[in-house]
């Protein structure tokens, strides 16, 4: 008897399904962040180009979080954050996504090697490998300190930006900027990860607050808050930057630390809001300090 | 296999994106490629 595989129904995913799978959300902050540190890098590059680079690095960062979703579809069908998601919605296929996801990095860093230059494509091929083989598939499920090595990922964009108008990846201010996110990364994921513990703890993934708990989580939180005052205000202390982005990153840090600490003194029953209140301004908090760093460029007051 | 409306149009949804996508594609290497060539140009020795 011979048997005849039934072949399965056509996807009802439409492009807005496709689009979900690249987590455009993160996407916006990767692409600011690599927007501020190209206004802010020394020399000129033509517009084209320059929006090329950011649309390299806007697909590239979405293709990295198509494979992620790939990767993690059994985290995310078990997690309600995340079961929504195009995946364990049951709109796109893991196959699907692994090919989707494949064919965009492929094409995102093909394209910054060709328009715009080579040491972008490497730092951006070396991104997506990072956030996909080390974050995504080795640290993610086995160590507490899996977002603090794997924000390495999200904090490269900067520096990638900075390479693809100076072509250069070896000055300072790209990598205090890389130090800025990477060291701002624990507390933004740890406050999120505080809020929603049950989550992570049903889906087994050792976030902080799961295998450490609460409290050692917001000492954490708070150390690292301190931390990213210090390194956030270092391009400004170098001379790198001019006086806007120091007043206001010495401002918004002051803030950082304060939320903080009243996430650090919360009581269990308002912890979740304090937690929540802390990401919302993390978010804030990045926006505003590579804003004040593009704007002191193009108005002028960067030191030149 | 028989389509369902809804299949039909989300297929027919993926296919315009996709070819849209590839079209822009093309367009974009064709334009910088140009951007890098006028400025080749303006750059040679006379």
């Amino acid at each position: 008897m011979t048997t005849i595989d039934t072949p399965s129904r056509p996807s009802l995913a439409g492009p807005a399904d496709y689009l979900a799978l690249l987590k455009p959300r993160v996407m916006s902050l990767v692409v600011f962040t690599a927007l501020a540190s190209m206004i802010a890098a020394p020399g000129a590059i033509h517009p084209l180009l320059a929006a090329t680079a950011l649309l390299c690095i806007a697909v590239g960062a979405g293709a990295a979080g198509a494979l992620n979703q790939w990767f993690d579809a059994d985290i995310d069908a078990i997690m309600t954050r995340t079961r929504t998601r195009p995946i364990p919605a049951g709109l796109i296929s893991r196959q699907g996504a692994l090919e989707f996801g494949t064919t965009l990095a492929a094409f995102s860093v093909f394209t910054m090697a060709f328009l715009v230059g080579y040491v972008p494509a490497i730092l951006l091929a070396a991104t997506i490998a990072f956030y996909l083989f080390v974050y995504t598939m080795w640290l993610k499920r086995l160590t507490v300190q899996n977002i603090v090595i794997g924000g390495a990922a999200g904090a490269l964009p900067p520096v990638i930006g900075w390479a693809a108008v100076t072509g250069n990846a070896f000055d300072t201010l790209p990598w205090l900027l890389f130090a800025l996110i990477f060291i701002w990364t624990p507390s933004h994921f740890w406050a999120l990860a505080l809020a929603g513990s049950e989550d992570y703890a049903r889906a087994k993934v050792p976030m902080l607050p799961v295998v450490k708990g609460s409290q050692e989580t917001r000492n954490q939180i708070l150390m690292y808050s301190v931390l990213l005052s210090v390194v956030a205000l270092a391009p400004w202390s170098m001379g790198l930057t001019g006086i806007v982005y120091g007043a206001l990153t010495a401002t918004l840090s002051v803030a950082y630390i304060g939320f903080a600490l009243i996430l650090w003194r919360a009581s269990p029953a308002h912890e979740r809001n304090a937690a929540l209140r802390l990401f919302a301004f993390s978010i804030f908090y990045l926006f505003a300090v590579f804003t004040a760093l593009a704007v002191e460029r193009l108005t002028g007051f960067a030191p030149q | 296999m028989n389509l369902t409306p809804e299949e039909k149009r989300k297929l027919s949804q993926r296919n315009w994106t996709v070819a849209g996508l590839l079209l822009a594609f093309v367009a974009l290497v064709f334009i910088v490629t140009i951007v890098k060539l006028g400025g080749n140009i303006a750059a040679r020795p006379l």
